[in-house]
């Protein structure tokens, strides 16, 4: 099963990886990072690994397994 | 496990100061992710602008200069002329590249130096509080045009990219634009190519990138997106121009 990691402390929250994600498994945190920011966190169930939501961070935060 | 996708060895392991959702963050990593590919990191060196992407050389982990504003090209110049073995390129915003460095981006053209142009278009200057660009299209509200760009007043949205196009020595001019994973994946693919063509000796290569600026267009970095897509591409359409 693909998985993806956030890298919390250099999320900005833009939202945009939780916008493109075909299968909605990106949410807003409830708790603020070090850069003082509201990071996204991520649902492990049914990732596809299709890379939208790495290749549309503008921070490089996330990293995909498969 | 094995790894999909990793950032590039190219871009240093360091939070940036841009703005949430800013297309410099994605342009830079697309320009990491070719060095890495075509693997010049040994041999690229990168001019960088001044406006909001000025210390871009310190997120990129290969040889960069710093140039005045709007003189990137003029600089690249005299490097790829000195060193014709290195792969050198600048990164320019829309306010460096076509408005106070027209006579050196136009000379550079004309003059078909092989060099590699990435021209982020945000159609405003950010760095400096959201005045408007050359770029800025008729209507947008900026900080200097509150009720909208007229073209009575302030002319129309300069497309620089078809100018160059004109000109006989320039090579390769292609439009592309970050609204989506698909389209960065092509915006990608082309500066790919634009790298490749100076490695191969085929002269001036320009990709222009519009890109959003979420912070002065006074959306969400969704919206800015969505903008670029039903708004922006109507006036600067995409596609190879040369
Ligand atoms: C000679 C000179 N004139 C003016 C400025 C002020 N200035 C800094 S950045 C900038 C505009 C940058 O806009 P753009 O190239 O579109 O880049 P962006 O910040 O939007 O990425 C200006 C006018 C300067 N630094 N140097
Ligand atoms: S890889 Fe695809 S499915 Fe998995 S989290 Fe990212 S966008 Fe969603
Ligand atoms: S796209 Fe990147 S910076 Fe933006 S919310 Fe997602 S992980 Fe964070
Ligand atoms: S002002 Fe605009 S271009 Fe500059 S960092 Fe912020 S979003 Fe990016």
């Amino acid at each position: 099963m693909p998985r993806i990691v956030i890298e919390q402390d250099k999320c900005k929250g833009c939202l945009l990886c939780a916008s493109f994600c075909p299968k909605g498994l990106i949410k807003k945190a409830d708790k603020l990072n070090k850069l003082g920011l509201n990071p996204v966190e991520f649902d492990a169930k049914g990732c596809l690994g299709c890379m939208q939501c790495a290749v549309i961070c503008p921070d490089c935060c996330i990293r995909i397994y498969k | 496990m094995k790894l999909l996708f990793k950032r590039p060895r190219s871009l240093r392991e360091i939070p940036t100061h841009y703005c949430p959702g800013c297309g410099h963050g994605i342009v830079q990593r697309l320009v990491a992710e070719v060095v890495d590919e075509l693997d010049i990191r040994e041999r690229v060196i990168g001019v960088a602008p001044v406006g909001c992407a000025v210390i871009a050389y310190d997120y990129w982990d290969f040889d960069c200069s710093e140039a005045a504003h709007g003189r990137a090209l003029a600089v690249a110049t005299g490097i790829k002329r000195m060193r014709p073995e290195n792969i050198v390129f600048t990164y320019q915003g829309d306010g460096d590249l076509a408005a106070i460095g027209t006579a050196e981006t136009i000379h550079a053209a004309n003059r078909g130096e092989n060099l590699t142009v990435i021209f982020i278009n945000n159609a405003v200057y950010g760095m400096t509080g959201g005045q408007m660009a050359p770029t800025t299209l008729l209507n947008q509200k900026t900080t200097t045009t509150p009720y909208g760009r007229r073209a009575d007043r302030e002319g129309y949205p300069l497309k620089i990219s078809e100018l160059i196009a004109q000109l006989p020595a320039v090579r390769y001019v292609e439009r592309v634009a970050l609204y989506s994973p698909q389209a960065v994946f092509i915006a990608k693919k082309t500066i790919k190519q634009a790298f490749q063509n100076q490695i191969e000796n085929r002269g001036f290569s320009l990709v222009e990138v519009l890109s959003p600026c979420p912070t002065y267009w006074g959306m969400s970095p969704k919206e800015a997106m969505d903008w670029i897509r039903d708004v922006m591409i109507k006036e600067f359409p995409l596609g190879r121009i040369r």
